[in-house]
């Protein structure tokens, strides 16, 4: 007993350095952002507020590239409004069916929440961006993230003000897509590479793909909304051993200089969970 | 200025110039990152217990992680290259008694090349280190040893100009005074 003590008073900084060691690499492959962490909020809400006080300064470095997004983005939304489209009236008898309209928000799918960029990395091979809007604003984990041209990431951890993003630019990312043009499902992850560009994978051989054919999420992915801008494709390899192209893909969204983006709830996202969880409990 | 209330400024500064200006650089190709923050552990005083030093560092790395989203990331590399300090300052170090005489390592108390060399071996170390974290996530040999080299040269390069720009005037300190 008294030879135990003996050896760790001789060792004790090895036994200390061990010990670090040991917690920081256990922090590391135990707190990947998709784990919740016991003290993580409080944490993420200290930086978060720092966070805050730089973005004020660096926001006015891109407010013009900003304002030609959002106003980008309004152009694209007023055409797509009702009243720009009106064909001459065949109908005789003008029936108001109040059945299908939205009045109590039952049918509603997607919620868009508004939220401001206050940190954000794309320099390192697994980015984060950090939002000014937690959970008490409404934001829950796995919600999508959508910026004024195109998508930008997951949500994978909240804080009570504080949202923490997995960008498309992280090496785990993984989103299903599909390319505009037939509808063909494949997904995008990014190789660590340049920010600017993404990879499409699994789209087979006998798909019809042309340099800048817009790929946009495809219809599976529960948490995202169906056609939102992904990229373009910029270049198509088609590897030799599989049936499959691998495409290079040019992103939607300017990673370097994001300033507002959108939450995307999917508020029928936990009964469509509920019941594809069944069937595995089923089998 | 005491030497705590220094230290702690340069725990701040390093910390908020890394996660501001150098996490912000737009990256000129994969390999690159430009890392400074660790100069802060080779910075630390001469007189510092080992425990003491461990300790600062795991904080000071933990801090950096916070900001930047993988806890444990850079703490890992930060607690080795203050475990190994110790040692390596006992070697580079000229005379006997000499880390008596100055407060903390610097040009001026370790001699130009004993310095360099110092402060080499560490930007090595540290990133041999924090890249190798990185790579058992993605596994790719090309990108293990072109980074860490890339990181190590710009880094080296940094520290270089810090040094230049704020040389650190210190006071040779003898029994008497």
């Amino acid at each position: 007993m008294r030879n135990i003590f003996l050896f760790i008073r001789r060792y004790f900084n090895f036994l200390f350095f061990l010990v670090l060691q040991i917690l920081s690499i256990t922090l590391l492959v135990k707190y990947s952002p998709s784990h919740q962490a016991t003290y993580a909020g409080i944490a993420s809400e200290v930086t978060g507020n720092v966070n805050t006080q730089y973005n004020k300064v660096q926001y006015y470095f891109q407010l013009k590239e900003t304002n030609r997004q959002l106003s980008e983005e309004n152009a694209r939304l007023r055409n797509l409004m009702g009243t720009n489209f009106e064909g001459p009236d065949t109908a005789r008898v003008a029936i108001v069916d109040s059945l299908v309209k939205d009045t109590v928000g039952r049918m509603r799918k997607f919620l868009w929440l508004p939220a401001k960029v206050v940190s954000n990395s794309v320099s390192a091979q697994s980015n984060f961006i950090t939002l000014h809007r937690g959970d008490m604003q409404g934001v829950k984990k796995d919600m999508a993230v959508v910026g004024p041209t195109g998508l930008v990431g997951t949500v994978v951890e909240v804080s009570e003000n504080y949202a923490l993003v997995m960008s498309l630019l992280h090496r785990h990312s993984k989103v299903s897509s599909m390319l505009q043009k037939g509808n063909i499902a494949g997904s995008v992850d990014w190789d660590g590479k340049d920010p600017n560009f993404l990879t499409l994978r699994n789209i087979p051989k006998s798909a019809q793909v042309a340099k800048g054919d817009t790929v946009v999420t495809s219809t599976y992915s529960a948490n995202f909304p169906s056609d939102i801008m992904v990229g373009t494709v910029h270049a198509v390899m088609a590897d030799p051993s599989s049936n499959f192209f691998t495409i290079r893909l040019k992103t939607a969204t300017n990673f370097f200089s994001i300033q507002y983006v959108n939450v995307v709830e999917n508020v029928q996202w936990g009964e469509q969970r509920k019941l594809e969880t069944t069937i595995l409990k089923n089998q | 200025m005491s030497q705590l209330v220094r230290n702690a400024i340069r725990f701040m500064v390093f910390i908020l110039i890394q996660v501001y200006v150098l996490n912000e650089v737009p990256p000129l190709h994969q390999f690159i990152t430009p890392y400074l923050y660790f100069l802060f552990i080779l910075w630390l005083p001469f007189n510092i217990s080992r425990f003491g030093l461990l300790l600062v560092a795991f904080l000071f790395g933990i801090s950096l992680d916070y900001f930047t989203g993988r806890l444990g990331l850079h703490a890992a590399p930060c607690v080795l290259i203050a475990y190994l300090r110790p040692f390596l300052i006992n070697l580079l170090i000229s005379q006997e008694g000499q880390e008596l005489n100055y407060a903390e390592p610097s040009v001026k108390s370790l001699g130009w090349a004993p310095y360099f060399l110092y402060v080499l071996i560490f930007t090595f170390i540290h990133h041999a280190y924090l890249v190798f974290i990185e790579w058992m996530d993605f596994g790719n040999v090309i990108y293990f040893l072109g980074k860490v080299t890339a990181t190590t040269g710009v880094s080296f390069l940094l520290i270089f100009i810090t040094e230049m720009m704020f040389f650190r005037k210190q006071k040779f300190r003898t029994n008497t005074a």
